[in-house]
């Protein structure tokens, strides 16, 4: 890769802003509440653009252009169904629960709701994965700039070895996130996370902007690729017909109900965002002011996908970065996958090459950016990166301290003493993440199973959170026991399916296969839809057979005994409400015009 | 809190910005030739700047009131 001096300069200023911005914030941190809860003094658009810049990671941008190319752009269903909806639910009718009670975590309001037991299994599950989601987010910038060869030239000039790259990328990103959250907190990530909002509209829009042109706009997609890749909902009345392999079934209650509002609504990477907001009415508008955006990213993330698989590259001038034959055996601007062995092109069950669908949007930045804003274009990827890892890390050291230091270890310790601990929690995270990174590069099938158990650990929570906010009969029994319960259903569901073609193991089918699915992203949605039936049932039978907490104990916590939050002196274009009439209402233009 | 996001936001974007254009008007223009002839250093570059600058003047007109 041909990198000049603009393009390390953009890339350094970046960096000195985002350590700068850490640097500036270190004075305000005096109470732990400064430094967890970012003093709660937020305003609803800083905290609306970095609830969804810390679910902008690498699998955002990276997976989306790369499910993009591959699936066409039915893949704006992760958003229009499975984002959209459930962040306007979560704005409307969860958050005067989670801003309205006393806790500061998920977590703790299912301490208040339920009991500890509850917490305590939802604060260590939710603890351990966002250490290994921040691992794999480092592992796999290491990698790809490794692939990419950004560091090469660089390193032979120093005279370094080039077989450091992966680890001076690892060490490097480690070092900065580590930098800005040790000094500002959770203000701190914020703040970055919006100026890496920003950097990724900068970096992506010219990107789209000049691809487009060469493919001839979406009229000139149209022409080159199938008409399932450039209609969203054909097809998709059967499995068979449509590149997902899923029914409209599955898709609307799988993805768009148990696992969207499962993430959205109760993840706190997320939801932390929005309890950090100055009113009530702040942290009611922050999902729904993210919505917006959110709504129009596939145009940036995914689009650049349906453009680099429709190409025909005149001239490959990107090739210098991988090898020529990859390039040939591929299609557009995505490369073959390349067995490292042989050099030769990796090919599937009818002799196919097989695409790295991954290079999607990386080979378009190589493709059409000249230097200056080829700097521009790969610090907002780096950008995406680490927003990815800042997010899990200040989520983790809030859990940490609040939900297992403070709840089971150390109850009575002074605020400084937490603040302090939510400081070296946060070199712990990072060091546990960087030993996440390398278990990643050892053992790919480990994190495969981790990401596993962490599906069906997740799966059945929207339930338990929906029966808890909306039914005052359900139980602190019902809820520990329906979550396991849902767990253990999304285990047995997975063990007795198998996507089509798929080898017995990680994918499935470890009991007995006694159903195939025509796709992978099939049997998730069920396997979801299964825990999130069992959780549901199970709570409530449970539930009804348990003594339930006196009425009086739950003010705050359920919504049939809780006051509606004030909204007289809200204007009413600010409203929760119109807001989020709005936002549906656009989401349902965009389905119409891409039908 | 003390900080104003809009301020290192509109710092940095008009930075960025600058250096983007004076890039594009004083650097070597065949490397246009991968963004189909598009100067996108130029434009995109005061893009950045009017951005940034837009930024910059709300966050301390907002450092201004409050004090």
């Amino acid at each position: 890769m041909n990198l000049t001096a603009i393009d390390w300069i953009v890339m350094m200023v970046y960096f000195i802003f985002v350590l700068g911005i850490g640097f500036a914030l270190k004075r305000y941190m005096k109470t732990s509440k400064d430094f967890f809860q970012a003093g709660q003094a937020i305003p609803a658009w800083v905290c609306g653009l970095a609830f969804i810049s810390a679910n902008l990671g690498a699998q955002e941008v990276i997976g989306m252009a790369a499910s993009g190319a591959k699936y066409g752009i039915a893949t704006s269903h992760f958003y229009w169904i499975g984002a959209i909806p459930a962040m306007v639910f979560v704005g409307v009718f969860m958050m005067p629960f989670y801003y309205g009670s006393r806790a500061r975590s998920v977590p703790e309001y299912l301490s208040l709701r339920f009991d500890e037991k509850t917490r305590g299994l939802n604060a260590v599950s939710f603890a351990i994965m966002t250490v290994f989601s921040s691992g794999i987010s480092m592992y796999a910038m290491a990698k790809l700039i490794q692939v990419l060869h950004i560091f090469d030239r660089m390193f032979s000039g120093l005279g370094f070895d080039p077989h450091y790259i992966f680890h001076f990328s690892i060490v490097l990103s480690a070092v900065i996130v580590l930098g800005y959250i040790f000094l500002g907190g959770l203000t701190s990530a914020i703040y970055n996370e919006v100026l890496q909002f920003f950097l990724i509209v900068a970096g992506f829009l010219p990107l789209v902007v000049i691809g487009l042109k060469d493919v001839g706009g979406w009229a000139g997609i149209k022409q080159t690729l199938p008409a399932t890749f450039t209609h969203s909902w054909r097809g998709l009345s059967h499995a068979n017909t449509n590149p997902l392999g899923v029914e409209v079934f599955g898709l609307a209650m799988g993805l768009g109900f148990v696992l969207s509002f499962g993430y959205w609504c109760t993840d706190f990477l997320v939801v932390q965002r929005a309890m950090a907001a100055d009113s009530m009415g702040a942290a009611r508008r922050t999902p729904l002011i993210a919505a917006f955006p959110k709504m129009l990213f596939p145009f940036l993330v995914i689009l650049p996908g349906l453009i680099a698989i429709s190409v025909v590259p005149k001239a490959i001038h990107s090739a210098n970065s991988v090898q020529a034959g990859q390039m040939e055996s591929g299609k557009g601007l995505i490369p073959a996958k390349i067995d490292e062995s042989t050099g030769k092109p990796r090919l599937d069950g009818n002799g196919k090459p097989l695409l790295d669908y991954d290079l999607a949007i990386p080979m378009m930045l190589l493709h059409y950016f000249p230097t200056g804003v080829l700097g521009l274009g790969l610090t907002a990827l780096l950008a995406s990166f680490m927003s990815g890892m800042a997010g899990n890390v200040t989520a983790f050291n809030t859990v940490w301290t609040y939900d297992i230091y403070q709840a089971y270890i150390n109850k009575t310790a002074s605020d400084e003493h937490y603040l302090w601990m939510g400081r070296m929690t946060t070199i712990f995270g990072i060091a546990a993440s960087v030993l996440a990174a390398y278990v990643a590069t050892q053992f790919n099938n480990i994190m495969d199973v981790l990401q596993l158990i962490f599906a069906f650990v997740n799966a059945p929570l929207f339930a338990t959170f929906l029966l808890g906010m909306f039914w005052k009969r359900a139980t602190a029994n019902g809820a520990f026991f329906g979550l396991l319960g849902g767990t253990l259903a999304a285990a047995l569901h997975h063990g007795l399916t198998l996507p089509e073609g798929a080898a017995v193991g990680v994918k499935g089918g470890w009991l007995s296969i006694v159903h195939t699915y025509p796709s992978e992203m099939a049997q998730n949605f069920w396997t979801a839809i299964a825990a999130f039936t069992a959780c549901f049932s199970a709570t409530i039978l449970i539930s009804l057979v348990t003594t339930p907490r006196e009425e009086k104990e739950l003010v705050g916590l359920v919504y049939s005994l809780t006051e509606r939050p004030r909204e007289e002196n809200i204007p009413w274009y600010m409203k929760p409400a119109t807001l989020g009439a709005v936002v549906l209402g656009a989401t349902l233009l965009l389905n119409i015009v891409f039908y | 809190m003390g900080l104003d996001i809009r301020t290192p936001v509109g710092a940095m974007f008009a930075i960025l910005g600058l250096l983007l254009t004076g890039y594009g008007i004083f650097g070597d223009k065949s490397i246009y030739e991968r963004s189909l002839g598009w100067n996108v250093n130029l434009s995109w570059g005061i893009v950045l700047l009017v951005f940034g600058a837009a930024m910059l003047y709300a966050g301390m007109r907002k450092a201004q009131r409050l004090k």
